[in-house]
C-alpha cells in the first residue's frame, strides 16, 4: 500500500517534469526537467523493485543515476562552451600563444 | 492494479513525448525529449522484467545518444529544424498503408504469452527449467542474453566498439588539428 502510494506520487511528479520539458521557455528549464525526469525514473525503478519483490533490479537504478549525472554534465558543458573538447580557459587563448 | 497503472501511465508519457518530438522544431528541446523518451522506455523494459535491455536502453539511448546528438548540434550551426519543402501527404499515405498492413499481419500472431506457440516450445522450456542450474543467473533474460547467446552478445559488443572508435576518429579530428596548429606557431 505504501509502495503503491509512493509509485503514484512519483508518476504524478514525472508528469509535471514532462510538462516542464514540453513547455519550458528557456534551455535551462528543459535541462532541469530532463535531470528531474531521470531522477524520478531512478526512484520509480527502486519503488517498483520493492513493489514486485525483484530487488535485483535495484542495480539498474544505480546505473541510471550515474548515466543521468554524466548526461547532464555533458549537456551543461555544451551549453556553456559550445563544444565538448575545450574547458573554459582554452577558449580564450589567442592563436599562437603558448598554453 | 498498481502494475497496470504504472504501465498505462508510462505508455501515455511515451506517446505524449513522441508527439511532442514531432511537433517541436527547436532541435535542442527535441534532443532533451529524446533523452526523456529513452528513460521512459527503459522504465517500461524494467516493468517487463528485461533488466539487460533496460541497461542497454539507459546507457545507449539516454547516455551516449544524447551526447552524440548534442555534439552534432554543436558542430553544425542552426538550432532550428528546416521547414518542410513539400506537403506531407504522400509520406502520410505510405505510413498509413504500411501500418495497416502490419496491423493486418498481427491477426495471425498468437496471443501474448500463449504457451502453445512454437516459440515457447522449442528451447524456452529448457531455459526456464534448467537456466538457473546451468548458468547460475537469477534473471532468465540475463541468462539467455549473457550465457546462452554469449557469442551473439560478444559480436554486438565488437560492433559497438568499432562504431565508437569510428565516432572518436571523426569527432576528435578537429581537436587534434587545433593542437598541432598550436604546436607550430
Amino acid at each position: 500500500m505504501m509502495f503503491s502510494a509512493a509509485a503514484i506520487a512519483i508518476l504524478v511528479t514525472m508528469g509535471l517534469a514532462l510538462a516542464r520539458a514540453l513547455l519550458g521557455p528557456t534551455v535551462y528549464d528543459r535541462i532541469l526537467a530532463v535531470n528531474m525526469f531521470g531522477t524520478k525514473t531512478v526512484l520509480l525503478i527502486a519503488v517498483y523493485a520493492f513493489l514486485s519483490g525483484r530487488t535485483d533490479i535495484l542495480d539498474i537504478a544505480l546505473v541510471y543515476a550515474l548515466i543521468n549525472f554524466i548526461g547532464v554534465v555533458a549537456v551543461l558543458k555544451l551549453v556553456e562552451h559550445g563544444n565538448f573538447y575545450t574547458d573554459g580557459e582554452t577558449v580564450q587563448d589567442e592563436p599562437g600563444k603558448e598554453s | 492494479m498498481i502494475d497496470i497503472l504504472i504501465d498505462v501511465t508510462l505508455l501515455a508519457f511515451l506517446a505524449i513525448t513522441a508527439i511532442a518530438i514531432l511537433r517541436i522544431h527547436n532541435l535542442f528541446a527535441v534532443i532533451m525529449l529524446f533523452g526523456i523518451f529513452s528513460l521512459l522506455s527503459a522504465g517500461v523494459f524494467v516493468v517487463l522484467d528485461a533488466a539487460d535491455v533496460a541497461f542497454t536502453e539507459a546507457s545507449v539511448g539516454a547516455g551516449i545518444s544524447t551526447v552524440l546528438m548534442l555534439g552534432t548540434l554543436a558542430l553544425t550551426r542552426g538550432h532550428h529544424e528546416k521547414p518542410p519543402a513539400h506537403r506531407p501527404w504522400l509520406p502520410l499515405v505510405v505510413v498509413l498503408v504500411t501500418g495497416a498492413a502490419l496491423v493486418y499481419g498481427t491477426v495471425d500472431i498468437p496471443g501474448f504469452g500463449d504457451p502453445a506457440t512454437p516459440a515457447q516450445q522449442h528451447v524456452a522450456p529448457r531455459y526456464l527449467e534448467q537456466g538457473q542450474a546451468e548458468t547460475g543467473v537469477p534473471n532468465i533474460v540475463t541468462a539467455v542474453l549473457a550465457s546462452y547467446r554469449g557469442y551473439d552478445t560478444l559480436g554486438e559488443v565488437t560492433v559497438i566498439f568499432t562504431a565508437g572508435i569510428g565516432v572518436l576518429l571523426l569527432l576528435g579530428r578537429r581537436r587534434r588539428d587545433k593542437a598541432s596548429k598550436d604546436e607550430q606557431p
